[in-house]
Order: C-alpha cells, then sequence, then structure tokens
C-alpha cells in the first residue's frame, strides 16, 4: 500500500510539473462552467415564458438542470480520459524509466494501481472545479443535494473505467499520441454501443447495449444509486486493471 | 555473490542470450565485454529481474532470480543504458522517490540521498531539473539512483557510454571507488575500459560466453611470448629463406620461426621467443653475423584487441580500430 501511494504521488506530482494539468483543470472548468450556464438560462427562459403565459412551472433543479448538465460533462469526459491516461506507461516505456520501476522492489500491481488511482485522483481534482458553479446553485436555488452527489459519485466511477482502460492502452505503446488516440478511439464507442437499441431489439443488441457505459450512466445523473450500474463500472475497472498487469508482465517475456 | 548458470534468452526469431554460465565474488568489478548485439544487456537485464529468462536460472546474494526476485530486487543496483531519469523532476526529488521506492524512510532516506549525491558529486546540483543537466551528469546521477539503497550487487550498462573523456575517467574512477563496498558488473564494449577498471572479464559474443578470465591473464595469453616481425634482406641478391630460418631457429630462446613473406632478396619471418629473454638483441646479432642485412625489426605482440578479436572472431581491421579509438581517453 505504500508502494501504491509513493508511485500515486510521484504521477500526480508529474501532471503538475508540466503544464497538462492546470491546462485540464481550466479547461474543464471552462467548459463546465459554460454548460452550467446555458442549461440553467435555458431553464430561465423556459419558466419566464411559462409565467408569461400564466402556465405553472414545475420548478426542479435536481431535474431540469443538474441532470443535463452532469449527462454533458460525463460526455465531455470522454474528450480529457486520454490526455490523463495517455502517458502513463508510454512515457515511461519511451524514456527507460520503466526499467527503473520493474527493477524495484515493488510488485507489478503496486505501480499500476499507484498510477491509475493519480490519473482518478487527476480526474477528481478536475471535479472539484465544479464546486465554484455549485456554490451559486446551492446559494440561490434549492436542490436536494442526495442525487448530486450519486450523480458525482456516477462520474467517478464512470471516469474510473475508462481510465483503467486508458491505463492497459498505455502499455501497449512507447508512442503517447497513439496512446491517446487509441484511448479516444476505444471509450467513444463505449459510449456510443447503446445506440444500436433504438432500432434493434435482439439479443445482440441487449448485449452490445449493455456494454455502453453511457447507458449505466443516466440512472447516475437521475441521481438514483442503481447496483447494477455500479457493478458495471467496477467490473470495468477490475478488467481493465487486470489487462494492465497481464500487459506489464508480457513486457518482461517480450521486452 | 552472483551465480549464473545456463541463463539462456530466446526470442521469436532469434537467440540474444544462449547458454550463459559465470559466478562473480564478492567485491569483484567484473567487465561484460562484447560487441554491440552480443547479449550484454539481455542478461544484465535478466539478472535484474526485468526479464524473465527462457532457461537457465542465477542467484544474486544467494536468491534465485526466479524464485525470490523480490529479495534480488533489493540488493540490486542498476543503471541501465540510458540513466531512467525523469526529466521533469530536480535531482534530489529524483533520487527520494527512487529511494522510497527502494524501501528506505525518514531519516536513513535522507541520509542515504546526501551520501549518493556526495558520493557521485552532484551535491551542489541537486536542486537543478534534470532535463537541463548534461549528459555526463545524467549518468552520474543514474548511478546516485543506483547505489541509492547500498545495494550489494551493481550492474551497470555501458556506464561511459557517450560521455566526453574527462568524464570517461571520471566516471571510472567513480565506479573503482565503489568497488570496495558492492560487487560491480559492467558492459561495455570498449577493451581500454576493461583493462583500467576491471579485475575479472568475462566475453561474450553472439550470445555465448567465449573467455572468462583475469584481466591480467587476458593480458598475458596476449603477451605469453614476445613476438618479433624481421625483415631481413639478401646482401649480394640472393637469399635463401630456407637458410635464414634454420639460423634463426638456433638462436637461443627462440620457440617458433614462421616464414611470412617472400620479396626480391629480402624475406618476414614472424619468431616466437620467450618473453624474459633478449630476444631481439640476440636475433639482430645473428642476422647480422650470417652477412645478411636487417632491414626491419618490431616487436609483434598481441594487444589486447587482438585477443579481443581473435575471441569474438570479428575479422574487420577497420572496426577493430574503431574499438581501440573509442577507448582512448
Amino acid at each position: 500500500m505504500r508502494n501504491v501511494w509513493i508511485i500515486c504521488s510521484k504521477e500526480l506530482r508529474s501532471y503538475f510539473v508540466s503544464p497538462i494539468g492546470y491546462f485540464l483543470l481550466v479547461m474543464f472548468a471552462f467548459i463546465f462552467g459554460y454548460f452550467f450556464w446555458t442549461d440553467l438560462y435555458y431553464v430561465m427562459q423556459a419558466t419566464m415564458q411559462a409565467q408569461m403565459e400564466g402556465e405553472p412551472f414545475p420548478m426542479d433543479i435536481n431535474e431540469q438542470v443538474i441532470r443535463p448538465l452532469l449527462s454533458n460533462m460525463n460526455v465531455i469526459a470522454l474528450f480529457f480520459i486520454p490526455m490523463i491516461t495517455m502517458r502513463l506507461f508510454a512515457e515511461e516505456k519511451r524514456s527507460g524509466t520503466i526499467e527503473l520501476l520493474a527493477t524495484s522492489p515493488v510488485h507489478d500491481i503496486e505501480i499500476i494501481l499507484g498510477k491509475w488511482l493519480a490519473a482518478v485522483l487527476m480526474y477528481g481534482l478536475m471535479l472539484l472545479t465544479s464546486v465554484f458553479d455549485f456554490i451559486f446553485m446551492f446559494k440561490y436555488g434549492n436542490p436536494n443535494w442526495k442525487p448530486v452527489a450519486i450523480g458525482y459519485l456516477g462520474m467517478l466511477l464512470q471516469a474510473g473505467a475508462l481510465l483503467a482502460i486508458g491505463t492497459f492502452i498505455s502499455t501497449l505503446t512507447k508512442n503517447q499520441i497513439i496512446a491517446g488516440a487509441a484511448t479516444f478511439g476505444v471509450c467513444l464507442l463505449l459510449f456510443v454501443l447503446n445506440w444500436v437499441s433504438q432500432f434493434d431489439t435482439s439479443t445482440w443488441a441487449q448485449v452490445l447495449s449493455y456494454m455502453s457505459v453511457n447507458g449505466h450512466f443516466d440512472s447516475f445523473a437521475r441521481g438514483v444509486l442503481d447496483s447494477k450500474d455500479a457493478v458495471f463500472d467496477v467490473t470495468v475497472i477490475f478488467l481493465g486493471l487486470f489487462f494492465t498487469a497481464r500487459s506489464m508482465e508480457s513486457l518482461r517475456w517480450r521486452s | 555473490m552472483i551465480t549464473v548458470q545456463g541463463l539462456t534468452k530466446r526470442y521469436a526469431h532469434n537467440t540474444a542470450v544462449d547458454q550463459i554460465s559465470f559466478e562473480v565474488q564478492k567485491g569483484q568489478i567484473v567487465g561484460f565485454l562484447g560487441p554491440n548485439g552480443a547479449g550484454k544487456t539481455t542478461t544484465m537485464r535478466m539478472l535484474t529481474c526485468f526479464l524473465t529468462p527462457s532457461g537457465g536460472t542465477a542467484s544474486v546474494a544467494g536468491f534465485d532470480i526466479l524464485e525470490q526476485p523480490f529479495e534480488v530486487k533489493k540488493r540490486i543496483g542498476y543503471l541501465p543504458e540510458t540513466p531512467p531519469v525523469y526529466p521533469e523532476m530536480r535531482i534530489a526529488e529524483y533520487l527520494m522517490f527512487v529511494g522510497r521506492l527502494k524501501g528506505l524512510t525518514g531519516s536513513d532516506l535522507r541520509s542515504r540521498v546526501d551520501y549518493s549525491c556526495e558520493r557521485c558529486a552532484i551535491a551542489d546540483v541537486k536542486d537543478k531539473i534534470i532535463g537541463k543537466l548534461s549528459k555526463g551528469y545524467r549518468q552520474r546521477v543514474g548511478l546516485a539512483q543506483a547505489i541509492i539503497h547500498n545495494p550489494g550487487v551493481l550492474i551497470l550498462d555501458e556506464p561511459t557510454a557517450g560521455l566526453d573523456p574527462k568524464q570517461i575517467n571520471e566516471t571510472r574512477d567513480l565506479i573503482k571507488s565503489l568497488a570496495g563496498d558492492h560487487t560491480i558488473i559492467l558492459s561495455t564494449h570498449i577493451l581500454p575500459e576493461v583493462s583500467q577498471t576491471c579485475e575479472q572479464v568475462i566475453i561474450i559474443n553472439k550470445g555465448k560466453v567465449v573467455a572468462t578470465d583475469s584481466v591480467g591473464n587476458l593480458q598475458g595469453r596476449a603477451r605469453s611470448g614476445e613476438s618479433v616481425l624481421l625483415e631481413i634482406g639478401g646482401r649480394n641478391g640472393s637469399l635463401d629463406p630456407k637458410a635464414v630460418q634454420r639460423k634463426l631457429e638456433q638462436v637461443a630462446g627462440v620457440t617458433r620461426v614462421a616464414f611470412k613473406e617472400d620479396g626480391q632478396r629480402r624475406a618476414v619471418f614472424e619468431v616466437e621467443g620467450r618473453k624474459d629473454r633478449s630476444l631481439r638483441g640476440d636475433l639482430a646479432r645473428a642476422v647480422v653475423e650470417s652477412g645478411w642485412d636487417l632491414n626491419e625489426l618490431r616487436a609483434a605482440s598481441m594487444s589486447l584487441e587482438e585477443v579481443f578479436l581473435q575471441l569474438t572472431g570479428e575479422e574487420t581491421p577497420a572496426e577493430m580500430a574503431g574499438v581501440a579509438a573509442g577507448g582512448q581517453s
């Protein structure tokens, strides 16, 4: 466990000795702020219009602002995930520092967990920047905080799953660009797998649809903690890290 | 300290290391010598548990690299061919990280970082960013990283590659000064490096050990006897090589006379004799007293380069010159 933390803190620090960490935080905060503003603006417009026409408008911040906001941000996360994971192993392989890690008295799984945890924490920090937006929402609105917390848990879980896949892909190449592009491709595919269920209801379509990460986020966005979705994300995390471990082991045979 | 038995590494299409066996005693500096691509790096990577061997095994400090890699890793300091440094880190920060990774904690960690910096002469630059250091400094950081947990065994892969002559000397001195506390294996393709730094030499070529010997013996093998080249000319236009050969063989101390080439009124011989004799003087006198001209007489003792080339079966003299030039410092 100590070794996991040693690796993790080194990785976290390396995000912030280069501009990449700050870039990710700032970009995420900007985009989150933009969606926050547009979602809120839209609801306010609709409310005013309803008032002018004399119809009551059911005001529910959780359902009308937070749910679409988190769903949008969850899609945006897709673009950030590869930037977080692409360097994790590819960079170590290119510069030869992987030899230092692999010849130190540290288990492979500790290296992998440390790196993955650093990626998850990095994403967690990005999510933290959205606290500013929620300060306003809680000050001027009256949303229920529980669905918000569950929505954030869902974002973190799903990011954990995609980051595990990105970590695995990063062990396959020395080239960060390739690792990043491949991670983006795979994650995108996992997002759109459930589109097939819109026009097909066969077993295959259902299986594909189940494998889509997007389909497992909606209940989180609504503020419902469904164990089925949580189990899905945890399974993907486990599989991603398992494949990373196998890939690292194969390095010892091929180099 | 290190025992290697039948270590083998096969890839899909070639065998990089083929049944290597050798032993290294505690406290020795051993040179791992061979042309590029001979399997030096692969062997070292297997010893450090970075690569898994396809066959055979090895033990380091009594621990098997396959059975107890964790114990082996604790006892080995490894400097790969390119120092495994993170360019964005500062030296002290990097060494703290490596120290923690090797299991050091607290005041022990800090004192070892200071010690390694002191030892590798980087104490005055330890707050610099590694990416901005010169190659020589980076190499020293690599060495500091290797000795940080005070390992019993140091494995250094071409520690002087890419350095300028001054840095090469400094690095060699540093390695020599480390020898008392650590058993060291260093790989190189530069011959003078071996004779200047190492006590024992393991020569490998095409994945096989071709010689294991002490530097003294190897040089002895090179100069076991004195070998002299003689060019002899005939006075009156005629020269009977057979007569010359007979005469030379009669000189005291001569063990072998080989007729090399024949020209017009001249002949070249290679004469080998025991080292302790004043061979050249006797040969010169014998030639002159027989009425022949002594056109040339020079020592032709085998250099370490020639022994190396003989053992590794390399033939191109150009390559040999390159090897020798690479080692000039």
